[in-house]
C-alpha cells in the first residue's frame, strides 16, 4: 500500500519536472537544457522575495513564477534567436546557461539549512497503514490539475492550437500567419513557467541546494527518453515507470540503488524501442 | 550633378601557393616553404620547450592543458562522425578509475596502468554506449551528459572504489619531467594523427556519416560499427588523458566524473572551431591557462567558462582556428569601389 502510494508521489513529481521540458521541446525543439537552473532559480527568487523583500509566501510563489517565465521569454530572444536553426549550437547555448546559472548560485553560496520554503499546510492524513503529509496530496493535485489544464490549454485556445500547428509543421503554420519566433519564444516562456510551478509545490518538501538543479534536469531528461519526448502520454507513462521503479529498488533492494533505475530504465527502452514508448514514427527517423 | 561619394571596400584574395584543393601547394621558393611550415611547427616547439622553461605551478598548468587537449582532440573527434557529447568525463573518469583502482588494489606499476586504462577505457565506454550510438543529435548528447553524472552518484551511494574519499597515495611517475612529457608528446601525438586519420579514407567515411547517415548506408557501410569505432578511438584517448592525471595527482576521486570535464573541451572547441582538431588545440591551450589564472575567482570560473562558451557560439561561430586560417591565406587590401 505504502510502495503505491510513495511511488504514485514520486512519479507525480517526477512528471512535474519533465512536463515544461518536453512540452517546450514537443512545441519548438529547442532542448532545453537550463531547465534544472530554471527550477532551482525561480526556488529562490520565491525564498528573496519572501524573506528579504518579506512580501507573503503566496504572493512570492506566484511573482517568482512570473519572473522565471519572462526569463524565460527573454532567453530566447536575447540568445537563442541567433542560433535557431542548428540544434547542437542551441543545445549548447541552452546547457551552458543553464550551467553558467547554477554555479552563479553555488558562489552566491545558495546551499545549506537556511534555505527552504515553507510548507503550504502542515499535518497529514493516514490512508490505511500509510501517514501521508498534505503538502505530498497537494503536489499530486497540483500534477493533475495541470496535466488537465495543458490538455485543455493545446486543444482549445487559439495560443495551444498555434503551439500544435508549429510542433506538426512549422512551414505550414507559417503559411497561416502564425510567427515561428513568437511561439517558440511563447513555448521557452510556458517551459520556464512550468519549471517553476513544479518547484513552487516541490521545494517546500526539502531543502534547496543548487545541485538540485542538474538532478532534475537529469530526471527531466531520463523521463522524457523513456517515454518519447514529444507525447504527453508518453511522459506520463514514462514517469510512473520510473517513479514506482525508484520506490520499489528502494523498498527491495536498498535506497542507494535507487539511481540505477533511470539508468536501467533508458538503456532498456534504448535497446527495445529506440525511440520511446511512445514516440511515433518521425521521431524514429531523427533519433536513429 | 550629383557629387559621388567615393566608397572602399575590402579585397580579399587568396593567396597563389594554393593549387586546387586545400591540402596541395604549390611550392617555387623557401620564402613559401616557411609560410607552410611556421604555423605548424612553431607551435610543436614551442610545446615541447614550454615544460622545461615553466616550473612549478606553471609547469602543472602545461600538463592540464594537455589533458584538456586531449579531451577535447577526443570530443571533436567524436563530433567529426555526427556524435556530439556532452559528456567527455565519462572516458576521462573511466580511464582514472581503470588506471587508480588497478594501482590501488593491486599495486601495479604506472606503465603497465595507462596503456591498459587506454584500452580498457576504450573499450568499456564503447561497450556502453554502444546501444546508444544510433541516436543522433540531441539525444545522443542527453544520454552522454547523464552517463557520468550516475555514475558519480552511484560511486557515492555504493562507495565502491573508495566512494566519496577516494583512493589516496597512487604511485606517481618517476618524475615530474617525464608526466609533463607524457602528456604534452600524447598531446601532440594524437593532435598529428586525428589530422591524418580524418583525411585519409577512413575519415572520409566518419565525416560523410556526420554529412548524410542515409548516404552511407546505402553505400553498403555499416555507420553503427564505424560509430562505435569511433567512441572507441576517442573514449581511449579520453581515457589516457584521465589515467595521466590520476597518476599525476597521485589520487582517484569522484570528481573527475565532474561536469568540468564535460563542459571545457565542448568550450575549448567551441572556441577554437570544430573539424580540423587544431581549433580544439588552441581553444584549450587558450582556455586553460586564462582559467588558471583566474581561479582566484574560484567558484565562478564555471560561469566563467559558460559565458565565453556562449559567447563564442554567437558571436565567432567558425571558431578562433578558422578565422586566422582565413586571414592568413589571404591578402586582404582596400580598393575603391566603381
Amino acid at each position: 500500500m505504502s510502495l503505491l502510494i510513495y511511488g504514485l508521489i514520486n512519479s507525480v513529481i517526477l512528471a512535474l519536472y519533465t512536463v515544461g521540458f518536453s512540452l517546450c521541446y514537443g512545441i519548438s525543439g529547442i532542448a532545453n537544457f537550463s531547465h534544472g537552473a530554471l527550477y532551482i532559480l525561480s526556488g529562490f527568487t520565491a525564498w528573496n522575495l519572501l524573506n528579504l523583500a518579506g512580501l507573503p509566501f503566496y504572493l512570492s510563489a506566484v511573482l517568482s513564477v512570473i519572473i522565471t517565465a519572462i526569463l524565460g521569454f527573454l532567453f530566447y530572444w536575447v540568445l537563442l534567436l541567433r542560433v535557431r536553426g542548428t540544434p547542437l549550437a542551441e543545445l549548447i547555448v541552452t546547457f551552458a546557461a543553464g550551467m553558467g546559472l547554477l554555479e552563479l548560485l553555488t558562489w552566491k553560496g545558495f546551499y545549506g539549512m537556511r534555505y527552504s520554503l515553507p510548507l503550504y499546510m502542515k499535518g497529514g492524513i493516514e490512508i490505511g497503514p500509510v501517514a501521508i503529509d498534505y503538502q505530498r496530496l497537494f503536489v499530486v493535485g497540483t500534477g493533475v490539475a495541470l496535466v488537465v489544464f495543458l490538455w485543455f490549454f493545446v486543444h482549445h485556445t487559439r495560443v495551444g492550437l498555434a503551439f500544435r500547428a508549429m510542433a506538426q509543421n512549422e512551414r505550414t503554420a507559417l503559411s497561416v500567419g502564425i510567427e515561428s519566433d513568437w511561439i517558440g519564444s511563447l513555448s521557452m516562456a510556458l517551459g520556464a513557467a512550468l519549471a517553476a510551478i513544479a518547484a513552487m509545490v516541490i521545494l517546500p518538501l526539502g531543502m534547496m541546494e543548487s545541485s538540485i538543479g542538474l538532478e532534475v534536469l537529469i530526471y527531466a531528461l531520463a523521463v522524457a527518453i523513456v517515454g518519447g519526448l514529444e507525447s504527453t502520454l508518453g511522459m506520463i507513462v514514462g514517469s510512473f515507470i520510473i517513479g514506482f521503479g525508484q520506490i520499489a529498488a528502494a523498498r527491495y533492494i536498498g535506497a542507494k540503488w535507487m539511481i540505477i533505475v533511470p539508468l536501467a530504465a533508458i538503456v532498456l527502452v534504448l535497446v527495445i524501442k529506440p525511440s520511446g514508448i511512445f514516440g511515433k514514427f518521425k521521431e524514429l527517423e531523427e533519433r536513429v | 550633378m550629383v557629387e559621388a561619394t567615393v566608397q572602399y571596400r575590402r579585397k580579399r584574395l587568396d593567396r597563389g601557393i594554393k593549387a586546387r584543393t586545400d591540402t596541395i601547394f604549390v611550392i617555387a621558393s623557401k620564402r613559401d616553404t616557411l609560410y607552410l611550415l611556421l604555423p605548424r611547427v612553431l607551435p610543436v616547439i614551442a610545446l615541447l620547450i614550454l615544460p622545461l622553461v615553466l616550473k612549478g605551478y606553471w609547469g602543472k598548468v602545461v600538463v592540464f592543458a594537455c589533458m584538456y587537449g586531449l579531451l577535447a582532440l577526443s570530443w571533436d573527434f567524436m563530433a567529426c562522425c555526427g556524435l556530439f557529447s556532452l559528456g567527455q568525463a565519462l572516458f576521462f573518469g573511466m580511464g582514472a578509475y581503470i588506471a587508480g583502482t588497478l594501482n590501488y588494489y593491486f599495486h601495479i606499476p604506472p606503465i603497465i596502468t595507462v596503456p591498459v586504462a587506454t584500452l580498457g577505457s576504450g573499450l568499456l565506454c564503447a561497450a556502453l554506449l554502444g546501444p546508444v550510438v544510433r541516436l543522433k543529435g540531441v539525444y545522443f548528447a542527453m544520454i552522454t551528459l547523464m552517463l557520468p553524472l550516475l555514475l558519480k552518484k552511484m560511486i557515492d551511494t555504493t562507495g565502491i572504489f573508495g566512494g566519496t574519499h577516494g583512493l589516496p597515495s597512487l604511485s606517481p611517475f618517476p618524475s615530474e619531467l617525464v608526466a609533463t612529457y607524457l602528456a604534452v608528446v600524447g598531446f601532440l601525438a594524437c593532435l598529428f594523427i586525428f589530422r591524418r586519420v580524418i583525411n585519409s579514407d577512413y575519415g572520409l567515411v566518419l565525416r560523410a556519416i556526420r554529412d548524410d547517415d542515409r548516404a552511407v548506408m546505402s553505400g553498403a557501410i555499416n555507420i553503427y560499427w564505424r560509430k562505435i569505432q569511433a567512441v572507441f578511438i576517442s573514449g581511449a584517448v579520453g581515457g589516457f588523458a584521465g589515467a595521466l592525471m590520476t597518476h599525476h595527482f597521485q589520487f582517484l576521486g569522484m570528481s573527475t566524473f565532474a561536469l568540468d570535464y564535460s563542459i571545457l573541451p565542448v568550450a575549448a572547441v567551441a572556441l577554437g572551431g570544430q573539424g580540423t582538431f587544431a581549433g580544439a588545440a588552441i581553444g584549450s591551450l587558450i582556455l586553460v591557462p586564462l582559467s588558471e589564472s583566474l581561479r582566484a575567482l574560484g567558484g565562478l570560473r564555471m560561469a566563467i567558462y559558460c559565458g565565453i562558451l556562449i559567447v563564442s557560439i554567437i558571436g565567432l561561430p567558425e571558431g578562433i582556428f578558422h578565422y586566422m586560417a582565413r586571414k592568413y591565406h589571404q591578402f586582404e587590401k582596400v580598393v575603391e569601389v566603381k
